[in-house]
């Protein structure tokens, strides 16, 4: 079981290598986006302060959603997907694969970054060391409630706005309990009851949308 | 041992074909003819499980293939119109990694073997992009050389390749017959495979 998943996690690593460019260009994205915010609100430090949780989540979720189009449509249109529809073991994993794959690219790079960018809002070390747990946290969910997007608009004409309409109010519950980790540690309350419900989020996904998603695939393959 | 039973595919509004059905046996080769429409492709999908029948059963060795499941995949390999390889990969790097996916043993020494009987020597270490359409095509085939699975599922295999890998590909698939495998394919070339019992299933 663990055999098939490593398998499919090296493969898809390998070729995120190989095409560096879709992972810069998602980064690059998140790190313009949140640096154009205090450009824009001007130099208050108790303004960018509060904003800056919702500012950053808001530019992951975006940042996200932008490589999630690709997750099946490169294997689908190569064949390959039905070559892995067609191994000899469940969907569902080679999915499981996919989307630890996707997070490692996407979410990873986020979570290592958003300290970084969290100094522009002045937050204290405190808050930037929530805000990245947070994310770290959070972005697997992400990643796996997107799948199941990609997976139901797989094949589709202009499936990209169609799957950020379907994706983006899935991910509400994860913006919420993300930005209020780091809200809650700013203003004095401790942000761990954020956390935990982040990792729940975060388990639920993992453990349901490959299958949600493999289902999805599988039509899309008739 | 492939048996299909009364088998109907409806396509959106319209029925392509019903009442088809075929048994083959060990050692034989199954040819499915028709013009372009027929239903051909759709018949292999339902072969390999991805397309339900509307109508009709497909049975291995006497049980439903939607019973077996894994146990039914892990006998069959497809090889369809796409070329199922990556081009950001190598041709080694590709063979490697279909292997692994679809959960067969395969050494790098065998795979570079494979890819010297279709002719790649020598390009093993070129990311596939660089390749030309038969070359691509080649890659695929090479899956076929170290393949131990009795059921191979062939849709157009002959397409982009030139004369010498025609007749090659032939002396393969006459192997595998001879190995006592089963072959399920379509072509619209016409293709002298030598040995093994030839049946014809025409379509529409």
């Amino acid at each position: 079981m663990f055999k098939i998943i490593l398998a499919v996690i090296g493969r898809d690593l390998k070729l995120a290598l190989r095409r560096q460019a879709d992972i810069v260009s998602a980064l690059f994205f998140f790190v313009i986006v949140v640096s154009l915010f205090p450009l824009g609100v001007g130099p208050e430090p108790d303004l960018l302060r509060q904003l800056a949780p919702g500012v950053l989540w808001v530019a992951a979720l975006l940042a996200t959603m932008l490589s999630l189009p690709r997750l099946f449509a490169d294997d689908f249109r190569d064949g390959t997907l039905e070559q892995l529809a067609l191994a000899p073991h469940p969907l569902g994993l080679v999915v499981t694969g996919k989307v630890i794959a996707h997070w490692l690219v996407s979410g990873l790079p986020l979570a290592l970054i958003a300290p970084v960018l969290g100094i522009q809002f002045d937050l204290s070390a405190e808050a930037l060391a929530v805000l990245t747990l947070a994310i770290l946290l959070g972005t697997p969910a992400l990643s796996g409630i997107g799948a199941i997007g990609a997976a139901l608009t797989l094949g589709l004409r202009g499936g990209g706005v169609l799957l950020s309409l379907l994706v983006l109010p899935l991910y509400i519950p994860v913006l919420i309990f993300g930005a209020g980790a780091v809200d809650a540690t700013v203003s004095g309350l401790g942000g761990e009851g954020h956390l935990s419900l982040l990792i729940a989020l975060t388990f639920a996904a993992l453990g349901f949308a490959p299958w949600a998603s493999a289902a999805a695939l599988k039509i899309a393959l008739e | 041992m492939l048996e299909a039973d009364n088998l109907e595919c409806v396509r959106g509004e319209r029925r392509l074909f019903a009442g088809v059905g075929f048994r083959l046996a060990a050692g034989e080769l199954l040819f499915l003819q028709g013009r372009n429409g027929a239903g051909k492709t759709s018949l292999l999908r339902m072969l390999l499980g991805l397309l339900p029948p509307e109508q009709g059963e497909i049975r291995w060795h006497g049980e439903p293939i939607r019973a077996l499941a894994d146990d039914y995949r892990a006998a069959l390999c497809y090889l369809g119109h796409l070329n199922a390889i990556k081009e950001e990969l190598t041709p080694l790097e590709n063979l490697l990694a279909a292997a692994r996916l679809a959960d067969e043993e395969l050494a790098e020494d065998e795979a570079l073997d494979a890819l010297e009987q279709v002719g790649l020597a020598g390009r093993e270490d070129l990311a596939c992009k660089y390749l030309s359409q038969g070359q691509k095509r080649r890659v695929a085939l090479a899956r076929l050389v170290k393949e131990k699975r009795p059921l191979w599922i062939l849709d157009e295999p002959f397409v982009a390749l030139d004369a010498a890998a025609v007749e090659w590909l032939a002396k393969l698939i006459s192997g595998h017959l001879q190995g006592g495998g089963l072959v399920v394919m379509t072509t619209h070339q016409p293709v002298n495979i030598p040995a093994g019992a030839v049946r014809e299933l025409r379509l529409g």
